[in-house]
C-alpha cells in the first residue's frame, strides 16, 4: 500500500497517447466504404427557400447523394428537441418553435442547414455542394436581442409572437421594490454580456454508420455526453428504439459546453448512412464551427443594488434580455434562468432579489451553455455592481464584500438555492495575501511613472455545480434526470476497469477517477482503467458539464466501490472464517478485528472469480458492481479573485499584470489537474473580457467568423497565474468535492473589468475591452 | 488529376498518389494514417497541424503536398524514441501538465522542439512569443509555458 | 479547394511562360493556400517557385541588403548580415505572422501580394528598396499601386529586393490581436539628411508620411513627430480599428519607432 493517491499530484494517465499522436479523436476514425458529407448552408440570416436545384451537383464527379428538408419531412424525422421547459410569468409554457434538422421552407440564421450532400471524397462533396442552386427570397433580419421585441421587428417563428420565447421571473418584486424605497444608496449599471464562440480546438465531427445485418446504427461523434445524444436522437428525432443505436465519443478535443447538444449534422449523417448504405463522415471546418456551434452568453441587463448607509445590501433588481439565437438549442432555455438568476445572491446576504428574464429569438446562431453557463453572467452582474457600489460609497471593495458575506451555513438564498457550506472570508483573506494587495499602491506609482495606468479589481464568485438533484431540476422544468452512473468491474487478477457516464475531454477523469479507485482499493493506479464515451460499454450517463463530473460521476463510482468493498467483506469473512461484522477494510486490506488475520483485496477478487472456497449459499461469484447517484443538492464552489492590469493610455492596450485566484472546491483529488482547470477557465474569462466577442452586422452576417477576426487568447495575452485553494468540504457527497471546471471563466471577467474600470477611472465599459474600446473610453472621459 | 508525391516521413521514404489540390496535412492524416497531426482551423492560426519539414516547424495545413516533394518530414509520431520513451519535450509536457484535451498538443510539441533547438534556456516572454502560432483553449498556456522552459533545458542537457 | 494544375518550373523563364490567364504563382503559400482552401481563389494553374534555384538568399555589401524573392521570413529575421546592416529589417521579418508562418512565407510573396496590412511593404518603401523582376527593376515609390495591386505585369516575377542601408531605422507594429497582421505599422528610416517614413495597415496600401519625413529630416527626434496628426481621410476602418484610431496610432507608432531607432 503506497502513499495516499487522493490529493496527490499524479501525472495523467491519458497524456502518453496524446503526446505521441496516438489519441483517437472522431476525425481519426475512418470506416470502410465511408463517404463524405458537406452541408449546404444558408448564406442569409433570414430567407424563404423558394427552390433548390441540385441538377448540377448530381453531375459533379464523385457525387453520391443529396437530401433536403423535404426528404427529411417525408421520412418523418422530427426536429431537434429542447431539454428544459421554462414556464413563463403567466404560467404558460415557453414557446418552442420547430427546429428542423434541415430547413423547412425558411432559413433563420447564416449557417442554417439546407441540404446534406454526400460524395466520395470531402473535396468532391464540397465541389458538389457548391453546385447546389438555392433560390432564396431574402427577408429582413433582427440580430440584436434588445431589438427583437421592437415594433415591426422581423418575426422568426409563427408560434412565437414578438420573437419571445418566454418572460420569466424569480423573487418577490413588491418586497424588493420596498427595499429599494428605503435605500440610502442605489447603484445601477446597464451592460451587455458579450456573445462568445466556444471554439474548442477540435471542430465537431460526426460519422453515421448503419448495419443492415442487425439493423443497428452507430454514431461516432465529438460529444460531451453520448447517452444524452442517443436519447435525444432516438426518442425525439428519429423515432428509433435506443437499443438500436450506439453512440461513441472517443477522444474529444475540448467541449466547454459546445459539444453537449444534439446537432442537426449528427442526425443527418446517421439517417443518411442508412439511405446510402455506407458510413457518412462530416468534419466541421473552423469557419463552419463559428457559424454552427452553439454560442454562449449574449445578455443585455439592467441591474440595481440597494444599500443602507453602511453599504449593507438591502436588495437587488435585475432585468435581462437573453438572446437565444434562431432556435432553441438543447439546453438553451435553462441557461439564462435556472443557471443564472438563482446565482444572483452571490456570496452575500442580500435579503431580497427580483430578476426578470426575457428570452428572445433572433436571426443568429443558437445560444446555449458555454463554460459557466449563466453563472458567469450572474457573477458579472453581482460583482460589477458590488465593486461599483464600493467606489460610489467610498468603501474599500474588499470591505464592502466582507460586510455582506454569508457566514452561517446552511444558508437559504432568496433565489431558491440553499448553500451547504463555504467560508468566503477565508478565500478573500488568502487572495489578498496572494495578490499582495498591500503592495499595490507602490506598483501603481511605478506604473504611473512609466505613463501607464494601473487598476485592481476583485471578484468573489459563487457557482452552483454538481448538477443536479433530479427532483429539484425536474420541478424547475428539466426534462431529464441529472444523476450519474458508474460501474466498477474487478477482474479475477485484481485489476479494475471502471465505466463512467462522465465523459472526459480534457478534464483528466482517466486519472482523477483512477486515483479515487486505486486509493480505495489500495492498488497501483496503473491497475485501474477508466472507460467513458461509448453507450455500448457504459451503463448510462448524463455526461460532462456544469462542473459535475467528480461530484456526481465520481460519487457514483464511490457508491459502486462501496458495494464492491461490501461484497468483498463477505467473501473475506468467509475466507478468514470470521463474522462479517468483525471484518474491517482499509485501502485494499481486509482484517479481522483484534487478530492478525488479513486478506488482500486481490485475493478476495480472485476468490470471487475462482470460487473454490466461497460462500455460495450467500453470494454470487464475480465482483462487479454498479451504482447510480443522484445528488442531494448542488455543490457551491466559491472563490475570490484579484486582477491587476496596466493600461497603455496611448494605445488602449490592457496588459493583465497579475491574476490571483483562491478557490474553494471542497476536497481536491489532484491539485495539478485542478490548477490546470483554473488556468484554462481564467483564460477563457480573460478572453471574454479582453479579446472575444461575436459580432453580427445588421443583415445578420457574422463578421467575426474566423480566427482572423475573433481573437481567442494567445500565450502572449495572459500572465502566469497565482492560484491557491481553501477547503470547506461539501457536506453531502462522500468525497467532499464540489467541482472546479468552470470557476475561472465565471470569476475572471468581473475581476478584470473591475480592474480596467479602476485603471481608467470610468464607471463602466463594455466587454471586450479591446484596445480601441479602451482608447475611446479614455478619450471620451477627457 | 492524380499526381505522385514522394517524401520522407519519420525517417521512412513514402510515395503517395493524390489530387494536385491535396494539402500536406491530408497526406499525413489520410494517406499515411498518421492522425496525431490535427486540423483545428482553416486560416493558419491554430497550429495544431504543425510538423517539422526539413528541420523547421511549419503548418502542414498551409502547404500543398506537392510543395513537400523530396522533403524530410517529422510528425508527432516520430518524436519519441523507438522503444517508446518520450522525447524530453514530451516528457516535460507530461510532468508539467501542459496538456488537457490533447488536441493542440502535437502541434505545440512540434513547434516547441524546433524552438528549443535555438533557445536552450528561453525566457517566459520568448516562449510566449514562440507560441504566437499555436492556440490552446484548455490550459491557459500557463503549464505549456512552464513545460517548454523545462523541456528546452532538458534538451540542452542532452536528455 | 478547387482543382488546379500544378507546375514545378525549373527556371524563372519557365515560370513566367506558364504565368498567364488564371494561373497563380506560389511562393511560400502562406496566404495563397489559405485563400484557396477557403475557395476564395480558384486559380486554374499553380506555378510553384519553390524549386527554382538562386531565388533565395541574402547578400549584403554595406550599401544595400539584397534579399532573394524566395527567402523565407525566418532567414531574414535570423540573418547575421541583415541584423548587422539593417537590424530593423530583421526585426520586421521576425514580427510577421508566427514562427511557423515565417519558416515558409517569403519576401517576394509578401511584396507581390501587397496586402494592405502586410509588414514587408513598409520596409520596401521606407528603405527605398529596388525590386528586381525577370523583366526589369522598380523603385519602391513606383511599385505599390493600391490594395493588393502592384506594378507587376502578367508573367512578371520578382527575383530579389535590394534594401538600402540606412543610418538608423526601426519598425513598430500595432498588431491586430486576432490575425496578427498590422493594424498600423510604421517603418522609420534615417538616411542621414533624408528620412523616409512608411505606414502600413492604416490605409488601402502602404504609404509614405510626408509631414513626418520632413519633420524628422529637420530633426530626428521623437518630439518631431509626436504632434503630427495623420489625416483620417482614406484610412481603413473596420471592427478592430476605426480610421480615427488608426490615424492616432500612426502618430504613436511613428514616435515609438523613432525612439527605438535612437536606442
Amino acid at each position: 500500500m503506497g502513499a495516499p493517491l487522493i490529493g496527490a499530484r499524479v501525472e495523467r494517465k491519458e497524456d502518453y497517447r496524446f503526446l505521441t499522436g496516438a489519441g483517437q479523436y472522431t476525425d481519426d476514425v475512418d470506416l470502410p466504404r465511408q463517404a463524405y458529407a458537406v452541408f449546404v448552408r444558408s448564406p442569409h440570416a433570414h430567407a424563404v427557400i423558394k427552390k433548390i436545384n441540385s441538377a448540377k451537383a448530381k453531375k459533379s464527379p464523385g457525387f453520391v447523394a443529396i437530401y433536403t428538408g423535404e426528404d427529411f419531412a417525408a421520412a418523418k424525422l422530427g426536429g431537434l428537441p429542447c431539454g428544459w421547459l421554462i414556464t413563463d410569468v403567466n404560467g404558460q409554457p415557453m414557446k418552442e418553435p420547430p427546429h428542423p434538422c434541415l430547413a423547412q421552407g425558411k432559413v433563420r440564421y447564416v449557417g442554417d442547414q439546407v441540404a446534406i450532400v454526400v460524395a466520395e471524397t470531402s473535396e468532391q462533396a464540397r465541389d458538389a455542394a457548391g453546385l447546389v442552386e438555392v433560390d432564396y427570397e431574402v427577408l429582413p433580419a433582427v440580430v440584436d436581442g434588445s431589438r427583437a421585441r421592437a415594433k415591426g421587428a422581423p418575426q422568426l417563428h409563427e408560434i412565437a409572437p414578438d420573437n419571445t420565447c418566454y418572460v420569466w421571473a424569480i423573487g418577490d418584486k413588491a418586497v424588493t421594490d420596498a427595499a429599494f424605497a428605503k435605500a440610502a444608496h442605489v447603484t445601477k449599471l446597464e451592460f451587455i454580456n458579450n456573445r462568445l464562440v466556444p471554439n474548442a480546438m477540435e471542430p465537431r465531427v460526426a460519422i453515421g454508420s448503419y448495419s443492415r445485418s442487425d439493423d443497428n446504427y452507430t454514431l461516432y461523434v465529438a460529444s460531451q455526453n453520448p447517452h444524452v445524444e442517443r436519447l435525444l436522437m432516438t426518442a425525439f428525432v428519429m423515432g428509433l428504439p435506443e437499443h438500436k443505436v450506439r453512440v461513441v465519443a472517443g477522444d474529444v478535443g475540448g467541449g466547454f459546453g459546445s459539444k453537449i447538444y444534439l446537432y442537426a449534422e449528427d442526425v443527418a449523417v446517421t439517417w443518411t448512412s442508412k439511405q446510402i448504405n455506407r458510413p457518412v463522415k462530416w468534419t466541421s471546418d473552423r469557419s463552419e464551427a463559428f457559424l454552427t456551434d452553439a454560442h454562449g452568453r449574449d445578455h443585455h441587463t439592467v441591474a440595481e443594488m440597494a444599500m443602507d448607509k453602511d453599504g449593507k445590501f438591502l436588495g437587488m433588481r435585475v432585468k435581462t434580455t437573453a438572446n437565444l439565437g434562431a432556435y432553441l438549442s438543447t439546453f438553451a432555455s435553462c441557461v439564462p434562468t435556472i443557471l443564472y438568476a438563482t446565482l444572483l445572491a452571490g456570496q452575500y446576504k442580500t435579503p431580497v432579489i427580483h430578476c426578470e428574464v426575457t428570452a428572445v429569438f433572433t436571426n443568429t446562431t443558437p445560444v446555449d451553455a458555454y463554460r459557466g453557463a449563466g453563472r458567469p453572467e450572474a457573477t458579472y452582474v453581482v460583482e460589477r455592481l458590488v465593486e461599483t457600489a464600493a467606489r460610489e460609497m467610498k468603501i474599500d471593495p474588499a470591505e464592502i464584500r466582507r460586510r455582506n458575506f454569508i457566514t452561517e451555513f446552511p444558508y437559504q438564498t432568496p433565489v431558491a438555492l440553499q448553500y451547504d457550506i463555504g467560508n468566503y472570508n477565508a478565500t478573500m483573506d488568502a487572495v489578498q495575501k496572494l495578490a499582495d494587495v498591500s503592495g499595490y499602491a507602490s506598483r501603481k506609482k511605478a506604473s504611473e511613472a512609466k505613463g501607464r495606468l494601473r487598476g485592481l479589481g476583485y471578484a468573489a464568485y459563487i457557482e452552483a455545480c454538481g448538477i443536479a438533484p433530479s427532483a429539484v431540476a425536474g420541478a424547475l422544468g428539466a426534462r431529464a434526470g441529472l444523476f450519474e452512473a458508474g460501474e466498477v468491474r474487478v477482474h479475477p487478477t485484481g485489476s479494475v476497469t471502471v465505466f463512467t457516464g462522465s465523459h472526459s475531454h480534457g478534464q483528466g477523469h482517466e486519472t482523477t477517477f483512477a486515483q479515487v479507485v486505486a486509493d480505495r482499493l489500495g492498488m497501483p493506479i496503473e491497475n485501474v482503467d477508466i472507460v467513458h464515451g461509448d453507450t455500448s460499454k457504459i451503463l448510462f450517463g448524463m455526461g460532462t458539464y456544469g462542473s459535475r463530473s467528480i461530484a456526481v460521476g465520481g460519487t457514483a463510482i464511490v457508491k459502486a466501490l462501496d458495494k464492491v468493498i461490501a461484497k468483498g467483506r463477505k467473501i473475506a469473512a468467509h475466507l478468514m472464517e470470521a463474522a462479517e461484522s468483525d471484518v474491517e477494510y482499509d485501502r485494499g486490506v481486509y482484517t479481522v478485528k483484534g487478530t492478525d488475520k488479513k486478506k488482500m483485496f486481490g485475493e478476495v477478487a480472485f476468490a470471487a472469480y475462482v470460487p473454490h472456497n466461497y460462500p455460495h449459499d450467500k453470494l454470487e461469484p464475480g465482483l462487479n458492481e454498479n451504482a447510480f447517484y443522484d445528488p442531494a443538492n448542488f455543490t457551491f464552489p466559491a472563490g475570490s479573485y484579484v486582477c491587476e492590469v496596466e493600461v497603455d493610455p496611448e494605445t488602449g492596450v490592457v496588459k493583465v499584470e497579475k491574476f490571483s485566484a483562491v478557490d474553494d472546491f471542497g476536497n481536491i483529488i489532484n491539485p495539478m489537474i485542478v490548477e490546470g482547470q483554473v488556468h484554462g477557465g481564467l483564460t477563457q474569462g480573460i478572453g471574454q473580457a479582453l479579446t472575444e466577442g461575436a459580432r453580427y452586422d445588421a443583415t445578420g452576417q457574422l463578421t467575426t467568423g474566423s480566427f482572423m477576426d475573433y481573437c481567442i487568447p494567445r500565450a502572449t495575452d495572459v500572465p502566469f497565474y497565482q492560484v491557491d485553494t481553501r477547503v470547506t468540504a461539501c457536506t453531502h457527497n462522500p468525497l467532499g468535492v464540489k467541482g472546479c471546471g468552470e470557476a475561472g471563466a465565471i470569476g475572471a471577467p468581473a475581476a478584470l473589468m473591475n480592474a480596467i474600470t479602476d485603471a481608467l477611472g470610468v464607471k463602466d465599459m463594455p466587454m471586450p475591452a479591446s484596445p480601441q474600446a479602451v482608447w475611446t473610453a479614455l478619450k471620451n472621459k477627457k | 488529376m492524380a499526381v505522385k508525391v514522394s517524401l520522407k516521413v519519420n525517417g521512412k521514404s513514402v510515395s503517395v498518389e493524390v489530387e494536385e489540390r491535396t494539402l500536406l496535412v491530408t497526406v499525413i492524416r489520410e494517406n499515411l494514417r498518421l492522425t496525431g497531426t490535427h486540423v483545428g482551423c482553416d486560416t493558419a492560426q491554430c497550429g495544431a497541424c504543425t510538423v517539422s519539414m526539413n528541420g523547421k516547424a511549419v503548418k502542414s495545413c498551409s502547404i500543398l503536398a506537392m510543395q513537400a516533394e523530396g522533403a524530410d518530414v517529422m510528425t508527432i509520431e516520430g518524436v519519441a524514441k523507438a522503444d517508446g520513451t518520450l522525447h524530453a519535450m514530451q516528457a516535460a509536457f507530461k510532468e508539467h501538465h501542459g496538456l488537457q484535451c490533447g488536441f493542440c498538443t502535437p502541434g505545440m510539441v512540434m513547434n516547441a522542439i524546433d524552438f528549443a533547438k535555438s533557445h536552450p534556456n528561453p525566457s517566459e516572454q520568448e516562449i510566449r512569443e514562440a507560441l504566437e502560432g499555436n492556440l490552446c483553449r484548455c490550459t491557459g498556456y500557463h503549464n505549456i509555458v512552464k513545460a517548454i522552459g523545462a523541456g528546452a533545458k532538458a534538451m540542452a542537457a542532452g536528455k | 479547394m478547387h482543382a488546379f494544375k500544378y507546375h514545378r518550373p525549373a527556371s524563372v523563364n519557365d515560370a513566367a511562360a506558364l504565368a498567364k490567364g488564371e494561373a497563380k504563382l506560389l511562393a511560400g503559400g502562406q496566404t495563397l493556400v489559405q485563400t484557396m482552401k477557403l475557395r476564395l481563389a480558384s486559380p486554374s494553374d499553380i506555378i510553384d517557385l519553390g524549386t527554382i534555384k538562386d531565388l533565395a538568399g541574402i547578400k549584403s555589401d554595406g550599401k544595400s541588403v539584397t534579399v532573394g524573392a524566395m527567402t523565407r521570413h525566418a532567414e531574414v529575421a535570423h540573418s547575421a548580415d541583415v541584423k548587422k546592416a539593417i537590424p530593423a529589417l530583421a526585426a520586421l521579418a521576425g514580427m510577421i505572422g508566427d514562427r511557423q508562418v515565417r519558416a515558409m512565407g517569403t519576401c517576394g510573396g509578401s511584396i507581390a501580394n501587397n496586402d494592405p496590412a502586410a509588414d514587408y511593404p513598409a520596409a520596401v518603401l521606407a528603405l527605398n528598396a529596388t525590386i528586381t523582376t525577370n523583366k526589369g527593376k522598380y523603385e519602391a515609390d513606383k511599385f505599390f499601386k493600391g490594395m493588393f495591386t502592384t506594378a507587376l505585369g502578367a508573367g512578371e516575377i520578382i527575383t530579389s529586393v535590394s534594401f538600402q542601408v540606412p543610418k538608423r531605422a526601426a519598425y513598430t507594429k500595432f498588431k491586430n490581436p486576432a490575425s496578427r497582421f498590422a493594424i498600423v505599422g510604421v517603418f522609420v528610416a534615417d538616411f542621414g539628411g533624408s528620412v523616409r517614413v512608411a505606414v502600413t495597415g492604416a490605409g488601402p496600401a502602404v504609404f509614405r508620411q510626408a509631414d513626418m519625413e520632413k519633420a524628422l529630416g529637420a530633426k530626428f527626434a521623437p518630439e518631431s513627430v509626436a504632434n503630427i496628426k495623420q489625416k483620417q481621410d482614406g484610412l481603413n476602418s473596420d471592427m478592430h480599428a476605426s480610421a480615427e484610431y488608426r490615424a492616432h496610432l500612426v502618430t504613436v507608432m511613428a514616435r515609438r519607432a523613432v525612439e527605438a531607432a535612437l536606442r
